[in-house]
């Protein structure tokens, strides 16, 4: 059986330690500025956290990861190229790219050296045309695929390039071709392309309405519950709408994605690395689901069953789906 | 401003073959437009119902004096999705891409880049240029700065920078159907649902507000994105041409509009009193160029 490599999230360097502790074969984080895509107030890493988080995680034989995924903004390279170079400088096993521009940046200025450049999911690379065009004119070494992909598809993919593959198998759910969403934008005016953020916090309020709790984002009306209900964060594509004569969750129900029980069919369909969504979870969950899936990876590299039950209860009571790794979602 | 053109994008919308090809005899005999780009982006299985259709409509189109492109899939995954931009490129016409996956084709007299291609900044647009690109149609969601910043490049570059400049806005792309899903079907099984809507399924939220529109496995703003009066500013940042994307009303009216607005015929104001006879029911927006929220609606003082 395939050993495969688990790639864990940190929001904090807390988490980092944890996520190495519990068992993350590798860890990818982000800087506090606007170049990654989980721009969030209070988290991410300054600096001097990111070269003190690569040390540890590289004392306890753990890679680190730094994600530089936003599309920088036109007139404003400087700060994306710094942080190219500082994630190389601080020793960085690899950067997450997503940006043609960008890519081609570092392609040039760290040619020959250690840094490997790994294709970030929010450059959409969703078939092996697309992944090889990557390899070829920047050297990328891993490709994180869109979660838009059936097992089928990611074998495809697998066959069709050497470039190394990640694939999500825990947690937020993008239903939407990553990298290519302005849904956030379009009601808030901040977006994961451009600012690192979807549907940001600054923009939600939470509104009492005909005895109902309603949760809004940009002023727009996404949800509502029950007024003794815990109201659900308002991300557009996971709402309540009305389309025609259709009342319900549009583009996908309020679930988060959970493919435990595909890591048999993941690896055999080639992959390379599984990748844990939640750079904005606590650490206590971080810790949890890494010991968990290190033991289901472990399981199957060792031939023996994997369990899959043990996640549900840190999904947070949400549903979970397999997304569109199974054709049927679609 | 008369320096700037203006491009008609591919139809977003599943439209009936002989509604389509009527639409394109049309812009090909009255609209005042320099440039047609014609194909499906959104969906592959719409593309038999038309495609017989099409070389008939490229030269209708090019008789009337127009240039054509030709635009590739924005997400293929299926093998002869995957195919179809090689055989694209083999026609010798100028083609769109929509996705990356087609920069394997290239064709050594260049390509141009569609709006679902992230280009956000002069390095993604030099590396293009490099590669061959001639044209560029930016993103929807890019602010003015932006904008002019990335014209000012694409001048120094020869590439010609193009912006969103009518009609609702593609704010994303997915492999699930929302057409299908809504209407309790899956992709595969889709019944073409989205036949039933000219410009799209409005999605309104629970207190019943407008705000977006389903077309497949595509989502646009609700809002018709509407630059008509902003093409000055537009011409003052270098932009080289605006695309129009194709609705179901009086296109051809949109089209003779934004050439009047062009030209200097009308004022902003004339310009947007016009363009809601033109698309009754729609709202404007113009919130993504002001840099702003993308819903922001452009309102008639």
């Amino acid at each position: 059986m395939t050993s495969l490599e688990l790639v864990c999230p940190a929001g904090t360097p807390a988490a980092l330690r944890v996520a190495v502790d519990a068992g993350a074969h590798t860890i990818y984080c982000g800087y506090n500025d606007e170049t990654n895509a989980r721009n969030f107030p209070g988290l991410n890493f300054s600096r001097e956290e990111l070269a003190e988080g690569i040390a540890y995680a590289h004392k306890r034989k753990a890679k680190v990861l730094v994600a530089i995924n936003t599309f920088p903004r036109a007139g404003g390279l400087p700060l994306w190229h710094r942080a190219v170079d500082d994630a190389a400088r601080f020793g960085a096993d690899a950067v997450i790219l997503a940006d043609l521009g960008l890519l081609d940046y570092a392609a040039e200025q760290h040619r020959g050296g250690p840094l490997r450049l790994h294709l970030s999911v929010q450059a959409a690379a969703a078939n092996a045309e697309a992944i090889n065009f990557y390899a070829a004119a920047f050297g990328v070494k891993r490709v994180v695929l869109p979660r838009v992909l059936t097992v089928p598809e990611i074998a495809a993919i697998n066959q069709g390039t050497d470039v190394e593959t990640e694939v999500f198998v825990f947690g937020g759910l993008c239903v939407m071709a990553e990298g290519r969403c302005s849904l956030s934008s379009y009601a808030t005016g901040k977006s994961p392309n451009m600012n690192g953020a979807c549907s940001p916090a600054s923009h939600v309020e939470y509104k009492e309405a005909n005895g109902r709790l309603e949760s809004r984002l940009g002023g727009f009306a996404i949800h509502a519950v029950d007024r003794t209900a815990a109201a659900p964060y308002p991300t557009i594509c996971k709402g309540y709408f009305q389309a025609g004569d259709y009342r319900g969750h549009v583009f996908e129900d309020p679930s988060s994605l959970d493919a435990a029980e595909l890591i048999p069919k993941l690896a055999e369909a080639g992959v390379t690395a599984l990748k844990i969504e939640g750079r904005q979870r606590s650490r206590a969950y971080v810790e949890a689901v890494v010991r968990s899936f290190r033991k289901a990876v472990d399981a199957y590299a060792a031939g023996r069953p994997i369990d899959a039950n043990e996640l549900v209860a840190l999904t947070e009571g949400q549903k979970t789906t397999s997304g569109a790794y199974r054709k049927t979602w679609r | 401003m008369d320096n700037l053109q203006l491009t008609v994008g591919p139809i977003l919308f599943h439209w009936p073959e002989a509604e389509i090809v009527d639409f394109y005899a049309r812009l090909a005999d009255e609209a005042p437009v320099d440039h047609v780009v014609v194909g499906e982006v959104v969906c592959s299985k719409r593309l038999p119902f038309y495609e017989d259709a099409l070389p008939g409509v490229i030269e209708r189109l090019q008789r009337g004096g127009k240039r054509v492109s030709l635009t590739s899939l924005a997400l293929p995954t299926l093998v002869r999705e995957r195919k179809a931009a090689n055989e694209l490129f083999a026609t010798g016409l100028d083609v769109e891409l929509s996705d990356l996956s087609a920069m394997g084709a290239i064709a050594d007299a260049g390509f141009s880049v569609g709006p679902l291609i992230n280009v956000y900044n002069e390095a993604t647009l030099g590396f293009l240029a490099r590669k061959g690109a001639r044209s560029v149609c930016l993103p929807p969601e890019l602010p003015y700065a932006s904008v002019k910043a990335l014209a000012e490049a694409g001048a120094a570059l020869g590439v010609n920078v193009e912006v969103w400049g009518y009609g609702r806005a593609p704010l994303a792309i997915s492999a699930r159907c929302y057409h299908a899903r809504v209407r309790g079907l899956s992709k595969d099984s889709c019944q073409f649902a989205c036949g039933a809507d000219k410009d799209g399924l409005d999605v309104r939220t629970i207190d019943g507000r407008d705000f977006l529109a389903v077309n497949g496995v595509q989502t646009l703003s609700h809002a018709y994105v509407n630059l008509i009066g902003d093409l000055a500013q537009l011409a003052a940042a270098k932009v080289n041409s605006v695309r129009l994307s194709p609705h179901s009303h009086d296109f051809v009216g949109v089209t003779k509009d934004f050439r009047a607005g062009v030209e200097g015929g009308l004022t902003p104001q004339e310009a947007l009193v016009r363009a809601r006879s033109r698309e009754p029911g729609a709202t404007f927006s113009h919130g993504f160029l002001l840099g702003d929220y993308g819903a922001q609606p452009l309102s008639v003082a």
